[in-house]
């Protein structure tokens, strides 16, 4: 026990069935001390019910985690003193003003009054509420909800934060402002940040490291640079009169790192896209290929949850609200 | 328990106060609404001979009962309002908090007394300048008491609600099935066991009636006339109630999955 734990949390193959429904399935993971950690994955994923088992809201069915060195099962209070939540759904008084939230908040975790003023005060200032503190929350906008929320996981000094996708609902400007609360609170509390979203740039601009989860289980995690490397350093996307044919005779090619035929477009991943472009053309001519469209860019996570899943969020989002009509076709592709 | 345990009663306590003197609306409803009741029926049919009540002051037989209403509605309110947290999602900022369900129950329930409490006395005190006769210091004492159980079973019982209902359609349907019936063969607006012109079957019905206990202790404590039970025998059946709805509210809330 003697030196620093330095994974602050840790699970081993955490799992959560509701009737029958594996919504969490043997997830093994590790948070490490200061970073920004992320959970990227599309709705119902599994995101929120394992923010829930880590704060100890629900009991997961089967596995272990532990937070600071503390089982969320065996040591609930232990944990629940560590840790601050921000929850997907706001969770303020709104009836009450935005210091007596954070004295409520505070009291309920048993700081002592001079401590309450001090620690108010410098939650305020973080997150520029101090102007506001007397205002009844019901006539605060989204933005200043989730600030003050925000203010409030972090009043008990706590180890680890989690920020259930902190910026929901958000227009660009107050998303873009909260993302620099995060990082402020990040570097200047060195608090761990454990984060769930479903927003690709959020967890490119936020995250250390990135999990990207779906259907309840863990497929890849790395530093968001690892995972767009692993895609290629550029993406080619292009579509063409024969994808069968054209990505059959470009799979042979050594130079391209990946290749991914979707619906109606290829994916190449490669080093010097602008370069490739000719060749690509070139191979396409020698088929009898036309190709409709071609472009090159730098890869995003957007690309990275293509790769690793093998269809993009958006579509994925369709599928999880009609879950019994996915074709059968899809799933083969998946592999 | 420790000193932490006691700073999240209170502060739960604290935040039901707050409520309740904010949203003023709900104070003034709350209050006119058995006002109405006690001034406006009670002063009217205040000469009017009931069938099997003794003496011939309807306002002194109506103010008990207009008192433990008062007390029900308010307490049972405070109850399922448990509901409302769980909506807007404020439950879990107290259920993910480092102390015990106990604690959070503890506050919640004195809080709910204490307001329903408030409105209580100032039945209470209106029935006085009304004019109606009081029994005795002790009675007076014991009237008190009698408020206190009944408000701390009311959110018991809300809270066995809050934990079952999904919604709050639900609570209509039970205050309107449950409560108004259990009310008006509680003896609150009118005698039930010593009147002539009721069902027998309905007479019998209202000894299984938790809310008649109540009201028959405060009207035997309060005025001392016209309670069918001895209010020390009341007092005892009201305070088993209490035990028993409170536990069960309490072990539901503890379950209860967020």
């Amino acid at each position: 026990m003697g030196d620093r734990i330095l994974e602050i949390i840790k699970t081993n193959n955490l799992t959560k069935k509701f009737n029958g429904f594996t919504a969490v399935d043997h997830i093994s993971f590790s948070v490490r001390e200061g970073e920004i950690f992320g959970f990227l994955g599309p709705n119902g994923a599994g995101k929120t019910t394992t923010i829930k088992m880590l704060t100890t809201l629900l009991y997961p069915t089967e596995g272990s985690a532990e937070l600071s060195g503390f089982d969320v099962i065996k040591k609930r209070d232990k944990v629940r003193k560590h840790i601050g939540v921000v929850f997907q759904e706001p969770a303020l008084d709104t009836e009450l003003t935005g210091r007596e939230n954070l004295d409520f908040h505070a009291r309920i975790y048993g700081l002592d009054k001079d401590n309450r003023k001090k620690r108010a005060a410098e939650v305020l200032k973080l997150v520029n509420l101090e102007g506001k503190k007397d205002v009844l929350v019901k006539k605060y906008s989204g933005g200043m909800k989730r600030r003050l929320e925000i203010a409030r996981g972090l009043m008990h000094y706590p180890t680890v934060l989690f920020l259930d996708e902190p910026t929901l609902g958000l227009d660009t400007q107050t998303r873009r402002a909260i993302w620099e609360y995060i990082k402020k609170m990040n570097k200047e509390e060195k608090t761990t940040i454990f984060l769930t979203t479903h927003y690709m740039d959020e967890a490119d601009y936020l995250c250390d490291r990135v999990g990207i989860i779906d259907h309840g289980k863990i497929l890849v995690i790395d530093s968001t640079t690892s995972l767009k490397n692993a895609v290629g350093n550029d993406v080619i996307t292009l579509s063409c009169s024969d994808l069968d044919e054209l990505g059959k005779r470009l799979g042979d090619e050594s130079w391209i790192k990946n290749i991914k035929q979707h619906d109606t477009f290829l994916t190449l991943g490669v080093k010097k896209g602008e370069e490739k472009i000719p060749v690509v053309f070139e191979i396409a001519r020698s088929l009898n290929i036309k190709i409709k469209s071609i472009s090159v860019r730098k890869p995003t996570l957007d690309d990275v949850f293509l790769h690793f899943t093998g269809r993009t969020m958006r579509g994925q989002e369709e599928r999880n609200t009609g879950r019994e009509s996915r074709p059968p076709i899809f799933r083969s592709r998946r592999r | 328990m420790n000193t932490e345990e006691f700073q999240a009663i209170y502060i739960m306590w604290l935040r039901q106060m707050k409520r309740f003197i904010r949203s003023r609306s709900r104070l003034v409803a709350t209050i006119v609404q058995p006002l109405f009741f006690l001034v406006i029926l009670g002063s009217g049919l205040r000469s009017a001979v009931m069938p099997g009540m003794v003496g011939d002051d309807y306002l002194a037989f109506l103010a008990p009962g207009i008192i433990a209403m008062a007390i029900l509605f308010s307490s049972m309110f405070t109850g399922i309002s448990v509901l409302w947290d769980k909506q807007f999602g404020f439950l879990q900022e107290v259920l993910v908090a480092p102390v015990s369900r106990f604690s959070i129950i503890m506050g919640r329930t004195l809080g709910g007394a204490t307001t329903a409490l408030i409105q209580g006395f100032i039945i209470l005190f209106i029935a006085f300048s009304l004019g109606i006769p009081i029994a005795g210091i002790s009675g007076l004492l014991l009237t008190i008491a009698f408020m206190v159980l009944l408000s701390f079973t009311a959110v018991g019982f809300g809270l066995v609600l809050a934990s079952k209902l999904e919604n709050f359609q639900g609570f209509q349907i039970v205050m309107n099935l449950i409560i108004m019936p259990l009310l008006f063969i509680s003896s609150a607006f009118f005698p039930i066991a010593t009147n002539p012109d009721i069902p027998n079957i309905i007479a019998k019905l209202s000894f299984f009636n938790p809310l008649f206990y109540a009201v028959d202790g405060i009207r035997g404590s309060l005025t001392g006339i016209n309670n069918v039970v001895n209010p020390l025998i009341d007092f005892v059946i009201v305070l088993v109630i209490c035990i028993f709805m409170l536990g069960l509210g309490s072990y539901l809330f503890s379950k209860s999955e967020v």
